[in-house]
């Protein structure tokens, strides 16, 4: 007889026309951290919200602790001991850390006036317990995102949360916080919490769980031990087929410059100067990856080679003509394509068909418009046959830009974008949010382009994908490129160090 | 399941049932006879070619800034404006009807010309204000009507004033009127606008949905980040959005001018045309052609329910709640849309 905080057992949910979930069985261990794994839409969040009482199963059976229950609604869920934090965090941005943890469940004192001082000594000491060292005075739009994540763990700590459901919770981090918050998991279950961690990070399961839940197109593929399988099967298991890490290319052959950025200087929207001195090549046929910790100066520097933010001083020229300060049509115009770091708020309109997408930079010439009147056939068809060639699946091209799945919406975005055969192609995060099979058809499409001939910028946080994907390191930090190292010759440990700060001297010693 | 196309039409046409039933409750109450006072209010609206004269001549102002309203939001801006946009399109209408004398062909479209310049003018502050400094186009619109009102209040009086507080009437040449359609409905004050308003909606049609700047504005109200992107102008596209929907508010005016009264009155206060306007929009889900039947629509209560009391004997004080409560229920489709889902949500 395990002793089973959690038990989901044959869950089943429909949705109209849809089976989301169906014999799906998650069992979870007091004091274990359970990885629940699976591809974007494979029903990990359905599954949570069942377990967290947002929907109602049409089949199956909920234990907790051994006794069967039904959560009716998040409140149930609440008392049962089950806690949720979600990806997108639900906190007041003007209260601070200790007014948003109470909102809801507020202390009442003398003449049912909120008891903020008790409150946050008693946040405090939980904070400390638990290792958090979260300031229980502190404004939300002050702190880090990180900070934010840890003061909604304590929110559900605070309400005598003993399981703990984490949704992708490192998709917003840094690596740095990344290796915080697995820290704190660790201390979390050391204090006897259990935790189910949903996420599509394989390296993140190998490293902090004890046991993974595989899920594949809404069924439950299996549970196995962490210590007993490797990244191959945990990928295999939930792709359903063979999937290679190693992104598989040729040695790059590169050609004359394409960029070149000169002495840059720019600053961000309060006056900071973020890009301070920048120099940085690339030629054609290479892949230049940007490695470096956001907030480096990485959104200034596209931005001001894409024309969306003016430089203050220095030279970007393309193809040896000044581009800098141009509007950013005319940069378009003259050869650079940008796939944005964010696909939802900057490269697509939602609202619009995949078609009306596909044509967003190319809409005003011919032949998609003649004397200013759109031709919807000539749309649609270019739309069509993009859609066909990058392999986009959309019930049609007529398809709101919403309904599509993340890693079809970014494979509409690289399509729009490399169709327009740019000398320069910018991917901002292009992997941002997507699973192992996306990314990898992502990483593939942008190793053909530089066959092609065309200069890639690669601009990224993870630095797997930097890694595997260019053929140079530019490493930013503080506003400047502060090495260039082969990926070959380098490692992890030492592009972690330069990314920190440390000179190419110190960080080889290493 | 319902399409998506036929939702959007069921959902108006319910809450405009919804506000009848709730109006006859009300009228059940205070104990009068619902049937009576729909009777009288249909008859007023459609009961001879009188009335349907009337409420189509009342439909015309309101369908322009309904359209004016639904062209601003469907770029990503509310435009409370419509309503001081429409004064200084009706005082720059009956100026220039006064003023210039010139065969009709000319005289005529110029002046709903100059109206709509007027109009867009009006709006024009705004956009830029918005597009430059970010300044709520809320807050300024708002302001601009209180500044319309009050100025053409003090032009009237200063330099077009005939007698009592009307100015000189416009010259025949700039008029909408016409003996045929008078008499064709039983001397109602029915102009031409109904076409001028057929070719506005059909010009805001066209221009949204057909054109490359149709394409931009609709960018722009959907997503300004991903137009901005693109390269489009952001900027460029507010001040443009604002100077349509102006022109729209402004020609609204000159129907009033040119059309109804042939004059301008001091305002005490505002005409309500372009706030109506706002539920106008609303109800016809921000297109062209929703614009133009919801103005039927309310065109049809105003004119319909001044026969309420003398017929039905409904007093006027109850006849005004029961209109705003089937405005209410109309402008609040989107509650009811919310409630229709949330119901089809729980059947399955």
């Amino acid at each position: 007889m395990d002793n089973y905080v959690v038990e989901m057992l044959n869950i089943r949910k429909e949705f109209p026309g849809i089976v989301a979930n169906d014999n799906i069985n998650l069992q979870l261990k007091k004091g274990e951290i359970h990885a629940l794994l699976g591809e974007n839409g494979a029903g990990k969040s359905t599954l949570m919200n069942v377990l967290f009482g947002l929907y109602q199963p049409e089949k199956g059976e909920i234990r907790v602790n051994g006794k069967p229950v039904t959560i009716t609604d998040p409140n149930v869920a609440n008392r049962l001991g089950i806690g949720m934090v979600h990806q997108h965090f639900m906190l007041v941005e003007k209260f601070t850390v200790a007014q948003n943890i109470i909102l809801g469940a507020e202390p009442k004192g003398k003449g049912r006036v909120v008891d903020l001082k008790k409150a946050e000594k008693e946040i405090a000491e939980l904070s400390e317990r638990y290792g958090l060292s979260v300031d229980p005075k502190a404004k939300i739009s002050d702190i880090s995102v990180g900070m934010q994540q840890r003061a909604e763990i304590l929110k559900t700590l605070y309400r005598g949360a003993e399981v703990l459901i984490l949704d992708e919770p490192t998709a917003v981090l840094t690596p740095q916080e990344i290796k915080e918050l697995i820290g704190i998991m660790k201390s979390l279950i050391s204090e006897g919490i259990s935790i189910i961690l949903i996420t599509h990070k394989l390296k993140e399961i190998m490293e902090v769980s004890d046991r993974c839940t595989v899920i594949r197109k809404g069924e439950g593929v299996g549970t196995v031990n962490v210590n007993e399988t490797d990244v191959d099967e945990l990928a295999s298991m939930m792709v359903g087929r063979q999937i290679s890490f190693k992104t598989e290319k040729t040695e790059a052959n590169p050609k004359e410059n394409i960029l070149s950025i000169k002495d840059l200087h720019v600053q961000d929207i309060r006056k900071a100067m973020m890009v301070k001195g920048l120099n940085l090549d690339v030629r054609a046929g290479e892949i230049v990856g940007v490695a470096g910790i956001d907030g480096n100066g990485q959104s200034e520097l596209i931005e001001a080679i894409t024309g969306l933010r003016k430089s203050e001083s220095g030279s970007i020229q393309l193809n040896g003509k000044n581009i800098e300060n141009l509007s950013t049509r005319k940069v378009t115009e003259s050869g650079v394509a940008h796939i944005p770091q964010d696909r939802h708020k900057f490269g697509l309109v939602l609202d619009y068909p995949i078609a009306e997408n596909m044509v967003l930079q190319t809409y005003y010439q011919k032949p998609f418009s003649n004397s200013k009147v759109l031709s919807f056939k000539n749309i649609y068809d270019h739309a069509n046959q993009l859609i066909e060639d990058y392999d986009v699946r959309t019930p049609s091209p007529q398809t709101k830009a919403r309904s599509l799945s993340g890693g079809n919406q970014q494979k509409a975005i690289i399509a729009r974008e490399v169709d327009r055969s740019p000398d320069l192609l910018i991917a901002a995060q292009p992997t941002r949010g997507l699973d192992v099979g996306a990314i990898e058809n992502i990483h593939k499409r942008l190793i053909k382009e530089r066959d092609k001939g065309r200069a890639v910028l690669l601009v990224s946080f993870e630095l797997d994908e930097v890694m595997n994907v260019s053929d140079r390191i530019a490493v930013m930090f503080d506003g400047e490129i502060v090495a260039n190292v082969k990926p070959e010759e380098t490692n992890e440990q030492e592009l972690g160090l330069l990314m920190a700060g440390s000179t190419k001297e110190k960080a080889g010693e290493n | 399941m319902f399409s998506n196309r036929k939702f959007n039409l069921l959902v108006p046409l319910f809450s405009i049932l919804l506000g009848f039933l709730v109006g006859a409750i009300i009228m059940v109450v205070f104990g009068y006879s619902p049937i009576d006072g729909y009777t009288a209010l249909w008859n007023g609206a459609f009961g001879n070619a009188y009335y349907t004269g009337e409420t189509l001549r009342q439909s015309i102002p309101l369908a322009l800034t309904g359209l004016s309203i639904a062209f601003a939001f469907r770029s990503g801006l509310f435009n409370i404006g419509a309503e001081g946009q429409v004064f200084v399109g009706w005082l720059a209408a009956v100026w220039f009807g006064i003023t210039f004398d010139l065969p009709a062909v000319i005289h005529l479209p110029l002046s709903i010309l100059v109206a709509a310049l007027a109009g867009a003018l009006w709006a024009f502050v705004p956009g830029l204000l918005k597009a430059t400094r970010g300044v709520h186009e809320v807050v300024v619109t708002i302001m601009m009507n209180y500044i319309a009102l009050h100025v053409s209040n003090h032009i009237i009086r200063a330099y077009l004033l005939e007698s009592g507080s009307r100015t000189y009437r416009i010259n025949e040449s700039a008029s909408l009127r016409s003996e045929f359609l008078t008499d064709f409905f039983s001397g109602s004050q029915i102009h031409w606008g109904f076409i001028v308003a057929i070719i506005g909606a059909f010009i805001m049609w066209f221009i949204l949905e057909k054109t490359t700047y149709g394409y931009e504005l609709r960018a722009v109200g959907f997503n300004p980040h991903a137009a901005r992107y693109a390269g489009m102008s952001v900027k460029k596209n507010i001040i443009m959005a604002m100077l349509i929907a102006g022109g729209f508010a402004g020609i609204a005016g000159a129907m009033e001018g040119l059309g109804t009264f042939g004059a301008m009155h001091t305002h005490a206060g505002f005409s309500n045309l372009g706030f109506d306007g706002i539920a106008v929009a609303l109800l016809g889900a921000n297109t062209a052609i929703g614009s133009v039947l919801a103005a039927l629509l309310f065109g049809a209560l105003k004119v319909g329910s001044l026969s309420m009391p003398p017929v039905a004997g409904v007093p006027s004080e109850l006849v005004e709640i029961v209109i705003a409560i089937i405005i209410f229920f109309v402008a609040s489709s989107y509650i009811i849309r919310w409630a229709v889902l949330r119901f089809k949500k729980e059947e399955k």
